[in-house]
């Protein structure tokens, strides 16, 4: 029957284990091997009293040091906004149109506002400051409101059309159609003649009628010859660029029912430092005056 | 030190006979499973690869602890030292080639010789790499120097370790040979951190306490281990901690040299005065020198072990004991596994070149050489000045008001120079499409010294132009140092209206 190997000198020791034959041979671990082992045990042990550790209900334990991850991250926060105080508090006391001037305080200024941006604007404005229908392009160089530094930190800080800021922006455009002030002919002759205005070409007659329904009733925002009104927010009919669309059916739509679009006060949100710097960051942006 | 069994018997060990056996052995029942560090007293030896390992131990500690020290005249605004890790401002500096972060493949390219680098010599010489150039083997060489020094020779550091009274004089050769280890192993952590800064700067600047606490924090740590790795755990490390030993093996074959031992010429073993009567009798006259000698504490007549890391001293140790009872040297030497067989056979071993030239090796050479040769083009043809050009696609296209399409590209400008240069920017590839850089009026804009700089640039097509109404119209982007002419392009995409 079966039988153990037969042991000779100089075979390496064995832990005594043997199963069909195959025997295991017994390689020592050195000692203090085994101590880093429990010295890591001992480490452990101490590490999940002083941090949070073990998962409770709602919560970890805290751990006696006090540490915890929403702390570090309030304490960074913290950090920063000490080390910018002072860049924050020149860049609202500074003159607005003196700061592209310093390097130093543009790119923090820049930079700041391009987060405050994606926080604040980006939502209706989209990511990339786009726009949507409705919502202007801040990209292109067309102004509702002026372009220049002055003009968009007035028209962030107090915003336009709303009910909460005294100093906002306001202009209403008279709903044509809906309220009955042009009869459904007129408005198509009107819109003949808008749509000539930035160089598209259409029915003369319609057109011809169209000016003159236009100089009643539209000039006097728009201006005779359409550039429109930036103090009444009047939009320059005469561009390549449209707020909610230049096709035939919108511009109906336009002044049938006129538009109201509307946005946010910002000054009672944000800081006059973060109004700035979205102010020269919205500037910087490739359409600023 | 025990012995361990999973070495490879290549000589002498005889394998237990295979017998089904379901049943436990009835040898010792509860056999200890750990064992304390036996430790070792490694004697002095001289001989032709002593000398060897102590020419390459001052070559490499010399170039470990000079390199940062060597000036290198880079301009006013670059640093000055020959060889800097600035991982701050993202550069690596050496000699005259610098590398951006862009540029790392350099740094992996070299990774990847240095790793072909070691198949190739491993393929060839076995683990030479642990007996003569790993930092393990060369600070242990260098610790164990400072206490034959200090102890003295073998047989005095065994008797002091022995010794169990502790006299003032056991004292002082210990707290004297640790203090040198200490200083020998701060002079390894700070010597470490000199290549992450300007030296000369961070030395004073550690001496007066105003360095940076990572400074501090690096070099204890580094002394610390230096101390431990070198003093205490010695060959420790190379058996239970590395991985390299156990890789290794994979990379050896019967044609690669290790140090083994001619045991058809040395057994059977015997002492001299009982062997000048007997004709049988082998060339090894047991005299343990190269168990003495061995710094890992193995007996290389046992066989190729895992602790060996080839150091090759033994091999000096025995041809002294040969050359004076005038006996052939070689009992102990370089061997292939191909060479036992041969000479078991009664031929003649091959020669040395004859194991190191064949394809594995010749292969390994030349895949290194590929990398090397393919580095060396690479840093050639580098341009001192580059770009790289981000399209904005949030969104594609602006509609400007005259009913023009502007693109934005965001452009990085890089110099590479020691100096201020003024780019200019150009573009060709479609005659309408016009260029203009955000934030100056003009077409050139300056790129400070050794930096990126983030230029955004508008791409303006007419209204009515191909380009404009087009989905997407190819062009390349050039840039002109004007201080030299120097240009450099890339090509990218104007995106239009489209239909």
């Amino acid at each position: 029957m079966s039988k153990t190997p037969e042991k000779q000198k100089g075979d390496p020791e064995t832990t005594g284990h043997v199963w069909d034959g195959i025997e295991e041979f017994n390689n020592p671990l050195p000692r203090w091997w085994l101590w880093t082992l429990y010295i890591c045990i001992i480490w452990a042990i101490g590490y999940a009293i002083a941090y949070p550790a073990w998962p409770m209900l709602t919560r970890a334990t805290p751990g006696l040091l006090g540490w915890s991850t929403r702390g570090d991250v309030a304490a960074d926060i913290a950090a920063v906004q000490e080390a910018n105080a002072e860049i924050n508090a020149r860049l609202a006391s500074t003159e607005l149109t003196q700061i592209s001037a310093d390097g130093n305080l543009n790119s923090f200024a820049v930079s700041s506002g391009a987060a405050v941006f994606k926080t604040w604007c980006a939502q209706c404005h989209g990511s990339g400051a786009a726009g949507a229908k409705g919502y202007p392009n801040l990209l292109d160089d067309d102004w509702l409101w002026g372009g220049d530094i002055e003009a968009i930190h007035t028209t962030v800080s107090h915003g336009i059309r709303n009910d909460d800021d005294d100093d906002a922006r306001y202009s209403e455009m008279p709903a044509f159609g809906r309220d009955e002030l042009l009869e459904g002919a007129e408005i198509d002759q009107v819109v003949n003649f808008v749509m000539s205005l930035s160089g598209d070409a259409q029915d003369a007659s319609q057109v011809a009628a169209g000016s003159v329904i236009y100089e009643d009733n539209c000039s006097a925002c728009h201006a005779e010859d359409g550039t429109g009104d930036r103090e009444q927010g009047a939009p320059n009919l005469t561009d390549a660029i449209w707020l909610y669309g230049g096709d035939y059916a919108t511009l109906s739509e336009t002044v049938s029912n006129a538009r109201y679009g509307v946005m946010p006060s910002w000054n009672q949100r944000l800081s006059e430092a973060q109004v700035r710097a979205v102010s020269l960051y919205v500037h910087q942006l490739g359409g600023g005056e | 030190m025990s012995k361990i069994a999973y070495a490879i018997p290549v000589t002498t060990a005889q394998t237990p006979q295979s017998t089904r056996s379901d049943s436990v052995s009835e040898t010792d029942p509860s056999p200890n499973l750990y064992a304390a560090r036996e430790p070792i007293f490694p004697k002095r030896v001289s001989g032709r690869f002593r000398n060897l390992k102590w020419g390459l131990l001052a070559g490499m500690l010399g170039i470990y602890y000079l390199l940062p020290w060597i000036r290198w005249d880079r301009g006013p605004s670059l640093p000055d030292q020959a060889l800097l890790l600035d991982l701050a401002n993202r550069r690596f500096y050496f000699f005259w080639i610098e590398i951006w972060p862009h540029e790392f493949y350099f740094v992996a390219g070299l990774l990847i010789m240095a790793g072909l680098g070691l198949f190739l010599f491993t393929s060839a010489l076995g683990r030479v790499w642990c007996g003569y150039a790993c930092p393990q083997t060369v600070w242990t060489d260098l610790f164990i120097l400072v206490e034959c020094w200090i102890e003295g020779d073998r047989n005095a550091r065994l008797r002091l370790h022995r010794q169990k009274k502790l006299d003032f004089r056991k004292v002082r050769l210990r707290v004297t040979k640790w203090i040198v280890w200490l200083l020998i192993g701060l002079a390894t952590g700070g010597a470490w951190v000199f290549y992450f800064a300007d030296a000369p700067t961070l030395l004073v600047d550690m001496i007066t306490g105003n360095a940076h606490p990572a400074a501090y924090i690096t070099v204890a740590l580094l002394t610390f281990f230096t101390f431990l790795f070198g003093g205490f755990a010695r060959e420790q490390i190379c058996i239970y901690a590395c991985p390299w030993p156990r890789i290794q093996a994979a990379m050896m074959d019967e044609e690669t040299l290790t140090v083994g031992y001619r045991d058809w010429r040395g057994e059977p073993r015997g002492k001299l005065r009982q062997k000048a009567n007997d004709q049988g009798a082998g060339d090894c006259i047991d005299c343990m020198a190269c168990v003495n000698v061995c710094p890992v504490g193995i007996d290389i007549r046992d066989g190729q072990q895992l602790e060996c890391i080839t150091c090759a001293l033994c091999i000096d140790a025995c041809d002294e004991i040969m050359e004076r009872i005038g006996k052939p040297r070689g009992l102990i030497d370089y061997l292939a596994l191909g060479d036992e067989e041969n000479e078991r056979a009664g031929k003649a071993p091959r020669k040395v070149w004859a194991h190191v030239m064949r394809p594995r090796t010749i292969m390994y050479t030349v895949l290194w050489s590929l990398v090397g040769v393919g580095l060396v083009f690479a840093l050639f043809i580098r341009a001192d000045i580059e770009m790289t050009v981000a399209p904005i696609r949030n969104p594609t296209f602006v509609v400007l008001s005259d009913g023009s399409i502007r693109n934005t590209y965001d452009v990085r400008l890089r110099n590479k120079n020691g100096e201020e240069r003024p780019f200019r920017l150009s573009l060709t590839g479609d005659p309408t499409l016009r260029i203009q850089l955000e934030g100056t009026p003009y077409d050139s804009v300056p790129v400070p010294a050794d930096t990126a700089l983030l230029q955004r640039v508008y791409v303006v097509s007419p209204r009515g132009s191909d380009a404009s109404g087009a989905k997407a119209t190819g062009f390349r982007f050039w840039i002109e140092d004007l201080s030299n002419g120097e240009r450099a392009y890339r090509d990218t995409t104007f995106n239009g209206r489209g239909k």
